[in-house]
C-alpha cells in the first residue's frame, strides 16, 4: 500500500481505535500520537488495545495545546517514523482520532494513484482568506504570542495589542511567503521529505513556534516552497460556524455526508454510532468528492444566524426595536377614518384587495379580528387587558400568525394608542389616516353639537397627537395623511391608492366610489361645533350650503404624500 | 431623575444587591439542610461527566414512569429527588429505580421556595461541576435535535461554546374537550392526550428586578388570567447549568444568580439556541390536584390571588379552541418559532 497515516489521538479513545483500524486493515501502515496531556494508563490502555496490529507504531508524546506549536512537532514526528520505516509510503494523509473515512480506504488509494506527485493541502496567502476569525491573518505571522488564546485571553489581546501599538514585527525567514489553510493535509513523500529535511529546518522551526496557530500555516506555507503541484484543498470535510469552531458531525447528517462523496470527515461526535455503523460505504470507485451540498447547508445556516429573521416569537428584535427593521415579520396596513366615511368598508377593502381586513383591533372594548371570533390565530384573544399588556407583542404575533395573508386593520382616535409610536416607526407599517372623519361619525350618531362637543374635543386632540407623531422625523412607515374634506372631493382617488398600496398588482380599479354617508347637513354640524367654540381643524374646510360637485379630474388638487 | 435612583438601575449597585441575595439565598439553603432526610442514597454511582436531574415531586406516581423515561433517553446520568410527602407510593417507587436518589420531607413546599432551599442543599453537594437539570415532574424537555441528540452531546457543545446555561420556554399543553374528560394511564405518553397548545400568544418583557427576559402568554393567560395579565404565569425557564456550588435558583429556574446564567434568549440576534419544556400540567388528575391545593395553599407566594384558578381549574374546563395547535414534533416547535437552533447545526 502506498498511502501512510498519521493520526493524532487525544480524546475518545474507542472510537480513535475504531479509526485506526479502518486504516491499518485496508493495509496502510500508521503512526499515532497520543497528547502528552493523556495520563498514562489510558495511554497504556490505548496501545494495548492496538498491540495486535504490525503495522501501527507510536512517537513519543507531546503536549498538543490547540493553536500551539505541539500539534506541528507530532506531526512532524509522526511524518518522519513512517517515512524511516516504511519506504514503499507515497503519500502522507494526517488524520485526527476523530476523524473518520467516509469512502473505503482503498478508494481514496485510487485517487491519491490517479494523481501520482500532487499534494492535497488547503494552502492560500493571509490576503485571500476569509475564514480567519478574530481579524488576526496576518498579524499571526509579525506578532509574538506567549499566552495562551484560551486560557489567558485578556493578556493575550492586551499583548497584541500593544505590539500593535508600538509597531513591533517579527521577521518572517528568508524564502517562505506565509500561507493558511486547513490542518489537514495529504502530502506526497518527495514534498515531506524535502520539508523535513530542510537545511533551514532549525530557522523555521525556530519562527513558527511562536506563531499563532502554526498547525494551520507550518506545513501550508513550507509545502509552498517544495512542492511541484499543489492542489489547494483538504481532503477532509471539516466546516467551522462562525465563531471559528468546528462543527462537529452527528447522525443526522448521515444523508448530507453519503452524498458528499468525500473520503474523511472530522470531526464526528464520538455517540454518533449511525456515523460509525454505516461509514466507510462506497459511492462508486470514480466518484470525485463534491462538498457543494455540505458547504451550501452550512453557509445558509451561517447566514441565518448571522442576519435572523424578525417578527418570530424568537427573532422578534425586542428591547432594541427602533434599531434594524422594526418588529413585525411582513408588510401589513393601518386604515384611519375611512369606515367612518364607507359603510362596510371592512368589505369593501376586502373585496377589492383580497386581504385580511380586521376591524378595530385596538378599540377599548376588545380586539375586532377579521373572523370576529374571540380568539385569533395563534391563541391570540381579543381581550383588551391581555392586549395593552403588551401591545407590540400583541401586533408581532397577529402580523406573525397571518405572514401569509396581506394584512390591514381600522385604527381611530377612540381606541387605545399605546401601540402609535410602534407603528409610525415600524418600515412594514403602511398607515394611510383621514383625518377629522370621526366628525362624520358623531355627526351620524345624531348628536348635537352641543352634546358631542367635549368628546370631539378630545378625538380632536387623540388624533391631532397620532398625526403629529407621523409627521415626526423618525417616522419610517410609509404614510398617507388627507383630510376629510380632501378626501370626499375625489374619493376615488385616496381609495385607488389605499388598494394599490395592500395589493399590488392584484389590486383591481375603483372605478366608482362605493356608497358614502350622506353628507347632508354635515357642514352646519361642523359649523355648530364652531360656535360651540370648538374648531374642528382636521376634517378640513367644508362649506355650508349644497356640497360642491365633484371637479372633474385633472383639476383637483395633488395631496401631500409623505412617505419616507 | 434623581442620581441615586439611576444608579440603582444601572449595574453596579444592582449587581452588588445581587451578589448579597445570592449569598443569603445560600445560607438560608444552608440552614434548611437538615428538612430533607435521605430516604435511598446511590449518590456513589454518579460519574464525574453525568448529567444529573434535580426534583422535587408530591404525588407523582401517574407522570414518573414516562418522565423516567423521557429523560433516561435524554442520558440523564443520575436523578436526585426529594419527595414531599407523597401518599401514593411515590416513595417506595422512586427507591426502587437504580438511578435514583431519593430524599423526603414533611415540611412546606412554599416555605422551602417552592423547593429550591432543599434542592440547592442537593445542588451543592452533588452538581458542582456537572450540568445540572431542574425541572418538576410535570415538565419534559424537548430542543431542537432531541430526538437524535441527547444531553450528553447538547452538553459537550454548550462547553465548546463557553454557554453556562441554556433556557427554555415553559409550553403549556392540554387536551381537547373538558380537562377532566381525558384518559391517561401510568407509563403512557402525556404528549397523546395533552395534544395541543397555543402557537402564537407569547410575549416578553424585560424584568424589572433581575433583567432576564420574562415570557407570559399561552394557554392559561388566555383563559384564566385575562382580567389582570401581570399575574399570568412566567414562562421562561432556565433549567439546566453547568453548576457551580456558588449558584443559586431564585424562584422556581425562572431567575438565577448570578443573574449572567439565565441570559438565556437572545431575541435579536438568536445566537442561543432554547428548548423548550412541555408542560403536562393538565393531565386529568388536575381536579384533584387543585382541590388539594385550595386547601394547602403551596403553591403560589400570594395564595389568595391564586384561588380563583384552582377553583376554575376544579371545574374541569375545556381550554381547546379551533385555533390551537397540534404538537406533532420537533420541527413544527421550531418552525413556529418556539424554539431556536440557535448557532448550532
Amino acid at each position: 500500500m502506498t498511502l501512510g497515516v498519521v493520526v493524532l489521538v487525544h480524546t475518545a479513545f474507542d472510537r480513535a481505535e475504531q479509526a485506526v483500524r479502518l486504516w491499518a486493515d485496508a493495509g496502510c501502515p500508521v503512526v499515532i500520537h497520543v497528547d502528552r496531556r493523556v495520563d498514562a494508563p489510558t495511554c497504556q490502555a490505548f496501545v494495548k488495545a492496538l498491540s495486535d496490529l504490525p503495522d501501527v507504531k507510536f512517537v513519543p508524546r507531546f503536549r498538543c495545546e490547540w493553536g500551539t506549536w505541539g500539534l506541528v512537532a507530532a506531526a512532524q514526528a509522526g511524518a518522519t517514523l513512517l517515512l524511516d520505516s516504511y519506504p514503499a509510503v507515497r503519500h502522507v494523509y494526517l488524520a485526527s482520532g476523530a476523524c473518520l473515512p467516509l469512502r473505503p480506504v482503498a478508494e481514496l488509494c485510487r485517487y491519491l494513484e490517479a494523481h501520482p506527485g500532487t499534494d492535497f493541502i488547503e494552502s492560500a496567502t493571509t490576503a485571500d482568506v476569509s475564514w480567519t476569525v478574530g481579524g488576526l491573518d496576518m498579524d499571526r505571522f509579525l506578532l509574538r504570542f506567549p499566552f495562551s488564546w484560551r486560557k489567558q485571553r485578556r493578556l493575550f489581546d492586551r499583548y497584541v495589542k500593544l505590539q500593535q501599538f508600538l509597531g513591533v514585527k517579527r521577521t518572517i525567514p528568508a524564502g517562505i511567503t506565509p500561507h493558511l489553510g486547513s490542518q489537514w493535509w495529504c502530502l506526497t513523500r518527495q514534498t515531506l521529505v524535502a520539508i523535513l529535511s530542510d537545511p533551514q529546518r532549525p530557522e523555521y522551526d525556530r519562527y513558527f513556534r511562536r506563531v499563532w496557530i502554526p498547525d494551520e500555516s507550518y506545513f501550508q506555507t513550507l509545502a509552498r516552497k517544495h512542492a511541484h503541484r499543489i492542489e489547494s484543498r483538504s481532503l477532509t470535510v471539516s466546516k467551522f460556524d462562525f465563531q471559528g469552531k468546528p462543527h462537529i458531525f452527528y447522525d443526522d447528517h448521515f444523508e448530507l455526508l453519503a452524498r458528499s462523496g468525500c473520503f474523511v470527515v472530522r470531526k464526528v461526535w464520538p455517540q454518533a454510532d449511525l456515523l460509525y455503523r454505516s461509514f466507510p460505504r462506497s459511492s462508486g470507485a470514480d466518484r470525485l468528492p463534491n462538498t457543494t451540498t455540505i458547504d451550501r447547508v452550512f453557509d445558509q445556516a451561517l447566514v441565518r444566524r448571522t442576519r435572523g429573521r424578525h417578527g418570530l416569537f424568537m427573532q422578534s428584535r425586542f428591547p432594541v426595536m427602533d434599531r434594524e427593521n422594526g418588529f413585525t415579520a411582513t408588510p401589513y396596513s393601518v386604515l384611519q377614518g375611512f369606515d367612518a366615511i364607507i359603510p362596510d368598508f371592512q368589505n369593501w377593502l376586502r373585496k377589492h384587495t383580497g386581504a385580511e381586513v380586521h376591524g378595530h383591533l385596538f378599540a377599548r372594548e376588545r380586539a375586532h379580528f377579521s373572523t370576529g371570533e374571540a380568539v385569533f390565530r395563534g391563541g391570540l384573544a381579543d381581550h383588551p387587558k391581555l392586549r395593552d399588556y403588551n401591545p407590540q407583542m400583541f401586533l408581532t404575533n397577529l402580523i406573525w400568525g397571518g405572514r401569509e395573508h396581506d394584512q390591514c386593520f381600522l385604527f381611530g382616535p377612540q381606541d387605545a394608542q399605546d401601540i402609535c409610536w410602534m407603528l409610525a416607526k415600524d418600515t412594514n407599517a403602511r398607515i394611510m389616516v383621514v383625518t377629522g372623519a370621526w366628525a362624520l361619525a358623531l355627526f351620524r350618531s345624531g348628536a348635537t353639537a352641543a352634546d358631542c362637543r367635549t368628546q370631539a374635543a378630545h378625538l380632536q386632540q387623540v388624533e391631532q397627537a397620532f398625526v403629529q407623531i407621523l409627521r415626526s422625523p423618525i417616522a419610517r412607515a410609509y404614510i398617507r395623511i388627507v383630510s376629510l374634506s380632501d378626501f370626499v372631493r375625489a374619493p376615488c382617488d385616496m381609495l385607488q391608492a389605499t388598494v394599490d398600496e395592500i395589493a399590488g398588482h392584484r389590486a383591481s380599479d375603483v372605478q366608482v366610489a362605493p356608497p358614502m354617508m350622506d353628507l347632508e347637513g354635515f357642514a352646519g354640524f361642523l359649523q355648530d361645533l364652531k360656535n360651540q367654540g370648538m374648531p374642528p381643524f382636521l376634517t378640513g374646510e367644508f362649506s355650508v350650503g349644497p356640497m360642491p360637485e365633484t371637479p372633474p379630474f385633472g383639476k383637483r388638487k395633488q395631496y401631500v404624500r409623505s412617505d419616507k | 431623575m434623581p442620581s441615586y435612583v439611576r444608579a440603582r438601575r444601572t449595574g453596579l449597585w444592582l449587581a452588588y444587591r445581587l451578589r448579597w441575595k445570592r449569598r443569603r439565598l445560600l445560607y438560608r439553603i444552608w440552614r434548611k439542610r437538615r428538612q430533607i432526610a435521605v430516604h435511598t442514597d446511590r449518590t456513589g454511582k454518579i460519574s464525574t461527566d453525568d448529567v444529573l436531574l434535580f426534583a422535587t415531586v408530591r404525588n407523582e406516581i401517574v407522570r414518573l414512569p414516562h418522565f423516567l423515561d423521557h429523560y433516561r433517553k435524554l442520558g440523564i446520568g443520575h436523578f436526585l429527588i426529594v419527595d414531599n410527602a407523597s401518599d401514593d407510593g411515590t416513595s417506595s417507587y422512586l427507591a426502587k429505580q437504580p438511578d435514583v436518589s431519593l430524599w423526603t420531607t414533611a415540611q412546606s413546599y412554599r416555605l422551602s421556595r417552592f423547593g429550591m432551599d432543599w434542592l440547592g442543599w442537593l445542588h451543592l453537594q452533588f452538581g458542582h461541576g456537572h450540568w445540572c437539570l431542574t425541572v418538576d415532574a410535570d415538565e419534559l424537555l424537548v430542543y431542537p435535535d432531541a430526538d437524535t441528540r441527547d444531553l450528553r452531546d447538547l452538553t459537550v457543545w454548550l462547553d465548546s461554546q463557553g454557554v453556562p446555561s441554556f433556557g427554555a420556554l415553559m409550553l403549556d399543553m392540554y387536551p381537547k374537550g373538558p380537562l377532566g374528560a381525558a384518559r391517561y394511564q401510568p407509563g403512557d405518553d402525556p404528549l397523546a392526550v395533552l395534544a395541543w397548545f397555543d402557537a402564537g400568544n407569547y410575549h416578553h418583557q424585560r424584568h424589572p428586578v433581575y433583567g432576564n427576559e420574562w415570557i407570559q402568554g399561552g394557554v392559561r393567560e388566555r383563559v384564566f388570567f385575562a382580567d389582570d395579565p401581570r399575574r399570568a404565569p412566567t414562562l421562561n425557564k432556565t433549567p439546566l447549568i453547568r453548576w457551580h456550588w456558588r449558584y443559586a435558583y431564585v424562584s422556581s429556574t425562572h431567575q438565577v444568580l448570578p443573574p449572567h446564567l439565565h441570559d438565556v434568549f437572545d431575541f435579536e440576534h438568536d445566537t442561543l439556541m432554547t428548548g423548550v419544556l412541555l408542560h403536562t400540567k393538565f393531565l386529568p388528575i388536575i381536579a384533584d390536584k387543585s382541590a388539594e391545593e385550595l386547601v394547602r395553599r403551596q403553591h403560589f407566594e400570594n395564595s389568595d390571588l391564586y384561588q380563583g384558578y384552582h377553583s376554575r381549574l376544579t371545574e374541569s374546563p375545556d381550554l381547546w379552541s379551533a385555533l390551537s395547535k397540534r404538537y406533532d414534533g420537533l420541527a413544527t416547535l421550531i418552525e413556529l418559532g418556539l424554539m431556536s437552533r440557535g448557532n448550532r447545526d
